[in-house]
């Protein structure tokens, strides 16, 4: 069975279709799987047979991870945080809903940052998970759970949520396929609120392929969400072979620092195989790029303010107990949630407090407009703008928790997409070695496209990971 | 300063709940009087990852209310997030309209309309004494089953004059609202919810004085109560050269006495910000017109157009014209059948009238149990003489006592009218034998006797023979056609 | 850039108990934050409309069709402090 382990998600559901891979035997081998986490990557496993899986379906028999921030009705659901511990939702998410329908069977809720508050993974109330590749770092975040267990064998493929790059982020440390779809591709109804105008479901996969799949299975418009609109033309698999007659572009502004040498190189060395393959490389400006992180962290946390209000101890979560209703707010909100997402409460209130409103949340609603603009006026010039995903490699545990500006600044190049509204997709282009010395790491490369040009953005994605042929694993390198 | 020089000045902000079946962003159904949280869903309990969808009819009724008041609905409006922490608001914040409300600038009478938008109603809470769990600490008990419902509120400009204004003004909106049939408008049930912003100023001064608002008074006459115990105490303030502070005040209907109620100053920054979970509302030109189209008709206008339209005679127009729902009953049944108007508008004030009236129910054909479209299948009976005028009269009375079907009736009673000249010509020969000084006179000129030879057919046949027939019939049998 | 005081009021507005020790960090974290923000300030943004959503779709409704509500014994489970078929709080204001 361990040979099953090592298919795509693709692959696995073609076998078990043919009858040539039995589905209780997979689910089972993938259960065990779980069940032995050692990173921490799950908040809590399946046990036994799902009766209840749906016999056909393109995701038939496939087992999955999903981030516990979309409501699983009947099993706990907690956004990594104190305040939900213990919470049954009533009611199950759309995009697990989704998934269901297609024929995939829930392999468990995994580990995030507290509210997907976090590129760390270090700010889960139930401890941080650990990176397959190296125990000693972070899996990125906030979906460091799903991509952990993903690179690390855990499970076949998981979903996650992206608000400045925490589907990307991670499953660039990671080594694996991380996809951010356009705002409106995937409902978000259940999928516990961080910033509403920027929070978006997406897959984490081993390859380009099967997170083709998931998002096939999950998007489209649903009636429980106003905003969501699916993606007109559906998706269907990626198989493109060569990068003709496409253009890539590379941000004018990219030349600045903060970049790792080694991620610099990869990123470099994944630029010629475009121009190997037939694509061409342009530049194009973004000059309002620099300013994704500051318009980031002020709309983002204004938006959770007012998202995290609901958890107040009245209708369910935790409640410590008060002499008086403030005491009983004030009290059970400072025990039941964690440090950043304090502060993200406190930054996102004062930035819409009176007399703030303006020089805040105003201004960065503007800032936001200037990059929807500039990511119009590329894609006038380019089908696609490439970054890195990441400036570094998986960084050391504990090595950023002191200094949040520094963990903020470290989403420079994932912020501006879901600003814009964009989908992007990360894809693993090399290892480089982090940094200060040690064993090499992954490096994502990350392509961004228009508004619901996911089937190009999946297609180019496709051929350019057939060219890179990324297989390393995880301990191999030690 | 004498009191009697200060001129008071009061706007109102009026919340109307709206009458749809279901809340504003969850498809609970709206209830009044039923059991504690037995009308909620995760959407309207704010459990984590759910989502507002607003419901169409909600935005509809708005827009009807926008129209009466004469209001200009924003070609765009959207939806804001109001936030403050309580019980009641399960999200903590209030789904609103703040600065793109969906309509402004109306009018009422003589006062202005500032602004219409939409919004969501808090939960309800009951409080409770000691909880006996924490010493020396009460409780309240929240009751979600009003969380969601839909909601208009409706701020005028500061037009009104005196608290008696006030109250009749109030009284006139109440009308014009519940005439749309949009809301219950009952202030004793709460969906119809005043509060009050009350200053005083130097009679024909245009700057405004420093003003209070007023909250809880659940009736016309305790807000006009209460709008004149404020209006009396600034009187006096300023009067003795007292400063007016700005609060809010709650009425106290037991003792009619107003008291400040304590607030702390962050209490007030809701931090506004556009909901990110909605959509931009943008009334279509067709939503727009239907909100105008559903204006109901002003008494004069209706009855001018049945004089002009329909051609009835001036006072059988007012009679049915008066009364909106006796209009809307004789409408229908013009709608159901194909008798001329005229004729409908006699039947509606003549004999269903007189039915009625006999009856004694004393209610209006609207409230009888004759449905217009009964009416209208009856009128086509007598008018294609499948019965008699007077059998007519008879199932007319029947319906309005125990209700029925016409034709039904019609078929059970055995009232079909008797036209065929056999079967007549053996009752009307009958009829001469018997009354044979009546066929006398009748042969001799007397034309007034033959209605004892009609009458005497007619009692023979229970009513169900053709009058015209009759007479022909009779003056053939006597020789004289 | 933002001080204790002003830390205080935010905590206030956001119900958040926080001890000395938390205000503190928080003023100086929060101020390094806004000092990183305050960047925008430079941009001229005058003539540029705020962008609060990046879907382009208006009028996004539901038809007013009820559907059952939830079991009051479901939705009464995971609340702290369930009583008589409703949701405990305490007062808003300790009785001295
Ligand atoms: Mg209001
Ligand atoms: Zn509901």
């Amino acid at each position: 069975m361990s040979e099953a382990l090592e298919l795509t998600v693709a692959e696995a559901a073609r076998r078990i279709a043919a009858g040539e891979l039995g589905r209780e035997e997979y689910l089972r081998a993938w259960q065990e799987a779980a069940a032995a986490d050692s990173l921490n990557a799950y908040l809590w496993t399946a046990e036994g047979g799902d009766g209840s899986q749906q016999a056909e379906g393109p995701l038939a028999g496939v087992p999955i991870a999903v981030k516990d921030i979309f409501t699983t009705e009947g099993v706990p659901t907690t956004a990594g945080s104190r305040i939900l511990e213990g919470y049954q939702p009533p009611y199950t998410s759309t995009a697990v809903r989704r998934l269901h329908e297609a024929g995939a069977t829930l392999l468990g809720k995994t580990n995030m940052d507290e509210f997907a508050m976090g590129s760390s993974n270090e700010n889960s109330a139930y401890g941080p998970v650990l990176n397959p590749w190296d125990p000693t770092r972070v899996p990125g975040g906030s979906s460091g759970g799903s991509a952990a267990a993903v690179a690390g064998g855990l499970a076949p493929c998981a979903i996650g949520t992206d608000t400045g790059g925490s589907i990307r982020q991670p499953a660039s440390l990671c080594g694996i396929v991380g996809m951010k779809p356009t705002y409106g591709a995937i409902s978000r109804y259940g999928m516990i609120a961080f910033a509403s105008s920027l929070d978006q479901c997406g897959p984490l996969t081993r390859d380009v392929t099967d997170a083709a799949l998931l998002l096939a299975a999950m998007e489209g418009r649903d009636p429980c969400d106003s905003t969501s609109v699916g993606i007109p033309g559906g998706i269907e698999l990626p198989g493109r072979e060569d990068l003709r007659g496409l253009r890539f572009g590379v941000p004018v502004e990219l030349a600045g620092d903060g970049m790792e040498a080694g991620v610099r190189a990869s990123f470099e060395a994944t630029l010629e195989q475009i121009e190997q393959l037939g694509g061409e490389l342009d530049e194009v400006p973004l000059p309002h790029a620099e300013h994704g992180i500051s318009a980031y962290y002020v709309l983002a946390p204004a938006e959770a303010s007012t998202n995290l209000a609901r958890y107040d101890g009245v209708r369910y979560g935790l409640r410590a107990e008060g002499d008086d209703l403030l005491e009983m707010y004030e009290r059970t909100r400072a025990e039941g949630f964690g440090e950043e997402v304090k502060r993200r409460i406190m930054l996102g209130t004062y930035a819409l407090s009176s007399g703030y409103y303006e020089a805040y949340y105003g201004r960065a609603q503007r800032v936001r407009t200037r990059i929807v603009e500039d990511y119009a006026r590329a894609f006038e010039a380019v089908d696609f703008v490439v970054t890195p995903t990441s400036p570094s490699v998986a960084f050391e545990l504990g090595a950023k928790t002191d200094d949040p500006l520094a963990m903020y600044l470290n989403d420079f190049f994932t912020v501006p997409m879901p600003l814009a509204g964009i989908p992007a997709i990360s894809i693993p282009a090399g290892l480089a070695e982090p940094e200060g010395g040690g064993p090499r790491l992954p490096v994502g490369f990350q392509l961004a496209a228009p508004a619901f040009a996911e089937a190009g953005l999946l297609d180019a994605a496709y051929a350019l990971e057939q060219a890179i042929g990324f297989d390393a694993k995880p301990g191999q390198e030690r | 300063m004498s009191g009697a020089e200060l001129e008071a000045v009061i706007g109102l902000e009026i919340h109307v709940q709206l009458a749809t079946r279901t809340k504003m962003f969850c498809a609970c159904e709206l209830s009044f009087g039923d059991e504690p949280n037995v009308h909620t869903c995760p959407v309207c309990l704010a459990h984590p990852g759910v989502l507002p969808v607003p419901n169409r009819r909600a935005i509809e009724f708005a827009l009807q209310i926008a129209a009466a008041l004469e209001c200009e609905v924003a070609q765009g409006s959207i939806f804001h997030r109001k936030n403050y922490f309580y019980p009641d608001n399960p999200k903590a914040y209030q789904i609103s309209q703040y600065d793109s409300p969906l309509a402004t600038g109306g009018r009422l009478g003589e006062v202005r309309i500032h602004r219409v938008h939409l919004e969501e109603d808090a939960a309800k809470m009951i409080h409770v004494g000691e909880s006996g769990r924490i010493h020396g600490s009460g409780a309240s008990l929240v009751d979600f089953n009003r969380a969601g419902t839909p909601l208009v509120e409706i701020v005028s400009e500061p037009d009104l004059r005196s608290a008696a204004q006030v109250r009749e003004w109030a009284q006139l909106l109440r009308t014009t609202v519940r005439q749309r049939g949009v809301s219950d408008v009952n202030m004793d049930e709460g969906s119809l919810r005043c509060d009050a912003t009350v200053s005083v100023r130097p009679a024909g001064s245009e700057e405004l004085g420093t003003k209070t608002e007023l909250k809880n008074m659940n009736s016309f006459r305790f807000l006009e109560r209460g709008v004149g115990a404020e209006l009396e105490r600034q009187r006096e303030l300023v009067s003795a050269g007292e400063p007016v502070t700005q609060e809010t005040l709650h009425f106290d209907p037991s003792s009619g006495s107003l008291t400040t109620l304590r607030s702390k100053e962050e209490e007030h920054d809701y931090r506004y910000l556009p909901e990110p979970d909605l959509v931009p509302l943008v009334p279509t030109a067709e939503m727009l017109k239907s909100a105008r189209a559903s204006l109901p008709e002003l008494p004069a206008a209706r009855i001018a157009r049945y004089e002009g339209e329909l051609g009835l005679a001036a006072d059988v127009a007012a009679l049915l014209a008066s009364d909106p729902r006796t209009a809307a009953y004789f409408e229908q049944a013009i709608g159901a059948g194909e008798a001329e108007p005229r004729v409908v508008a006699n039947w509606v004030t003549g004999e269903l009238a007189a039915v009625l009236r006999e009856g004694g129910g004393g209610g209006g054909p609207a409230d009888s149990k004759v449905a217009p479209e009964s009416l209208a299948d009856l009128i086509g009976l007598v008018a294609s003489k499948r019965i008699s005028h007077g059998a007519g009269k008879t199932v007319l009375a029947m319906i309005a006592a125990d209700g029925g079907d016409p034709a039904e009736l019609v078929e059970r009673e055995g009232l079909a009218q008797i036209s065929d000249d056999a079967e007549l010509g053996g009752v009307v020969e009958a009829a001469i034998e018997t009354n044979p000084e009546a066929a006398e006179q009748v042969r001799l000129g007397n034309q007034k006797a033959v209605g004892a030879l009609v009458g005497a057919v007619m009692r023979e046949t229970k009513g169900r023979a053709d009058g015209g027939a009759v007479t022909r019939l009779i003056r053939e049998k006597l020789g004289l056609a | 850039m933002i001080d204790r005081e002003q830390v205080l009021h935010v905590a206030r507005l956001s119900r958040l108990a926080l001890s000395e020790a938390e205000l503190e960090r928080m003023a100086g974290e929060l101020s390094h934050v806004l000092e990183h923000v305050d960047r925008i300030a430079e941009l001229d943004l005058d003539e540029v409309e705020p962008t609060t959503h990046v879907v382009a779709l208006e009028n996004v409704l539901r038809e007013d069709e009820p559907r059952p509500s939830w079991p009051r014994e479901q939705i009464l489970e995971p609340a702290p402090d369930p009583d008589e078929g409703a949701f405990r709080v305490p007062s808003p204001q300790a009785e001295a």
